[in-house]
């Protein structure tokens, strides 16, 4: 499989689901040719709505069309999605409202366009709220399984998507399930979690570490919330390190996730790797390396974390 | 629909009216200056106009009322009550711990509410979700949602104004959505005018592309005939500005902004109580003695005051 952004993935996903579920539904505001749903939308015209430059409208119609039946896709930059939280958290949340958020363009990795477009905080905001999974599917195979799992699970809940292309990560065979993770790489002297646009990173860091005597174990953590709690503790009691990399701020995502998790369960030496500052326009890879989230950067930090 | 029958909706009105009063007293918080102002035009609409079935809330072709202005819950809960949703001794948890009679709208505490409110300006955008819902699916069910003046400076309304006529056209336009606009020219800290006018409010939503219609919103005839025209009104969703007095029915709370949400206390609830009845001081002792439900309801906030 070639590299794909998952946002193209899931503009597929939608595509082929809705060829059988009449219930499936878009909503978008003006976006629709970046959130990638226009396929759909010219596939049913009749059911894609675009509601112009007005998320906070477009969250609530997208709660009231789910409350007659309708299974809503709501969809923007994650940054646009989250900047209405007093809508996703009253409409959508606490009306327990069967809508599917969808938050495309997730962190730095948009590159030029800067700050003003990276969804960088919207993890931490939908963390918050009680009844809102969260998924950031790591690649094509990944997205397609989670779109699918979007339309079946009732309630609401939170798909984070990439703008740029994502190396196939997934094992052969593999089956996403609502709060569990997979080990992509066995490892014994520390525990790699990353979500979304960092995988395919951790598991080329996870390569140079090997070149330094250093076994990573990398695990793909899909599903920020619920965590998958069993396997992570598993795998920090084995290795006594956890690292987190992510593409959001290192406050309040996965790392915030897992700090939480450690620190009243099993606490363990923990690095949290991902943005501190605001973003700022630039090539995604040059970004990537000036955050350390790149195969490099990652493999320094964790061997500074070790002490290596 | 028959003609209303005026008498009956305005005793069913006053009715509510008294345990709208009942309620705030006993839960010592809320809102009754709001709540006063729009019990009319919800019970027109409730004994009157909706179709629904208390024992099947979740009846996929029921009409739908979304009170954006959540905060006057409890003239929605005295509507609901009456009609069968939950007893009236219920009315009385308003507030307290563990009652499903949460201070703001609750979707998943208390049947029969259609969506979560109280963080103002939100109801119209989920009001237009369900109308395009319901056209989807060929349903004739109608939703009706109830806007507060002061809620209208929220920029969230005016997005949804201007989706309401547009969405869906042309196969399935939201002419089964109607807007009704509580306008008591009262908004928490004073008047509407005089904090954000929002004047020249029909000619704003006729720009915006919706048929508007002015009433009195105490008048349930008025409501009615409106309701009616709405209702036959293909194309587009309707929009009834309703005017009214905040604190309708109670002399010392119309008018005046401090009652907009603040709760009168067991011996203001009892006057209010007699006013909302019609009754001068001198016949109360009297009038009390014949009408026992009214006579339980002051026995019982006598107690609340020893309390
Ligand atoms: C977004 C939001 N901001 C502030 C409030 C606090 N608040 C509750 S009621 C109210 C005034 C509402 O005035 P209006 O819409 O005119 O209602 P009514 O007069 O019918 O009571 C305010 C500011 C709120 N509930 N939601
Ligand atoms: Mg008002």
């Amino acid at each position: 499989m070639p590299p794909k952004a998952s946002r193209a993935a899931f503009g597929e996903a939608l595509l082929e689901l809705a060829a059988t579920d009449d219930r499936i539904v878009t909503v978008d505001a003006d976006l629709s040719k970046s959130t990638m749903t226009i396929g759909f939308a010219k596939a049913h015209p009749d059911r894609a709505f675009n509601v112009g430059i007005a998320e906070a409208n477009m969250v609530g119609i997208g709660a009231g069309l789910a409350l007659t039946g309708k299974v809503p896709f709501v969809c923007s930059f994650a940054c646009f999605i989250v900047g209405r939280f007093e809508t996703i958290r009253m409409s959508v949340a606490y009306t327990d409202a069967n809508v599917k958020l969808v938050g495309t363009h997730a962190g730095i990795a948009i590159g030029e366009d800067g700050y003003s477009q990276m969804g960088l905080e919207d993890i931490a905001c939908i963390r918050a709220l009680p009844n809102i999974p969260i998924i950031q599917p790591g690649d094509e195979t990944e997205t397609k399984q989670a779109v699918a799992y979007a339309v079946g699970h009732q309630g609401p809940l939170y798909l984070r998507l990439t703008r740029q292309a994502l190396e196939p990560v997934s094992p052969p065979g593999y089956r996403f399930q609502l709060g569990k993770s997979v080990v992509l790489r066995a490892g014994t002297d520390v525990t790699i979690l990353a979500s979304g646009g960092t995988v395919s990173n951790a598991l080329d860091g996870a390569t140079r570490l090997a070149a330094e005597g250093v076994h990573a174990e990398v695990i793909n953590a899909a599903c920020i919330k619920p965590l998958d709690e069993e396997l992570i503790l598993r795998s920090a009691g084995k290795t006594g390190h956890v690292v987190t990399v992510e593409d959001h701020s290192v406050a309040g995502g996965l790392g915030g996730a897992v700090a939480e998790l450690l620190s009243e369960v099993l606490p363990t030496p923990l690095r949290r790797l991902g943005v501190s500052t605001f973003g700022e326009s630039g090539d995604p890879r040059g970004l990537y390396a000036k955050h350390g989230l790149d195969p490099a950067g990652i493999a320094d930090s964790v061997l500074k974390f070790l002490n290596r | 629909m028959a003609r209303p029958d005026t008498a009956r909706l305005q005793a069913t009105a006053r009715a509510c009216r008294v345990q709208i009063i009942r309620m705030l007293a006993h839960a010592g918080s809320g809102h009754p200056g709001g709540s006063l102002s729009v019990i009319d035009i919800l019970t027109t609409l409730f004994f009157n106009r909706l179709r629904f079935d208390p024992k099947r809330p979740d009846w996929p072709a029921r009409d739908r009322v979304v009170l954006s202005k959540g905060h006057c819950v409890p003239a929605l809960y005295s509507v609901m009550a009456r009609a069968g949703f939950f007893p009236e001794s219920q009315l009385v948890t308003l507030r307290k711990l563990g009652s499903p009679l949460q201070g703001h709208p609750d979707r998943t505490a208390l049947p029969g509410i259609e969506a979560a409110t109280g963080s103002l300006g939100q109801g119209l955008s989920i009001s237009v979700g369900m109308a395009l819902g319901l056209r989807l699916a060929d349903s004739s069910a109608r939703v009706y949602c109830i806007i507060g003046d002061g809620e209208s400076q929220e920029g969230q309304v005016w997005e949804a104004a201007m989706a309401g006529p547009k969405l869906g056209q042309p196969a399935h336009p939201l002419d089964n959505l109607c807007l009704i606009l509580d306008y008591n020219k009262i908004q928490l800290d004073g008047f509407v005018k005089k904090i954000m006018d929002l004047e020249p409010v029909v000619a704003k939503w006729k720009d915006f592309g919706w048929p508007v219609l002015e009433i009195d919103g105490h008048n349930v005839e008025q409501i009615d005939k409106a309701l009616d025209q709405a209702e036959a009104t293909k194309g587009r969703p309707t929009f009834i500005v309703a005017h009214t007095v905040k604190g309708k029915g109670v002399s010392f709370m119309e008018n005046d902004p401090e009652w907009h949400g603040r709760a009168p206390k067991p011996a203001e609830a009892i006057r209010a109580i007699r006013e909302i009845l019609g009754v001068s001081d001198a016949a109360w002792g009297d009038y009390v003695k014949t009408d026992r439900a009214t006579a339980a309801i002051v026995a019982e906030l006598e107690r609340l005051e020893k309390t």
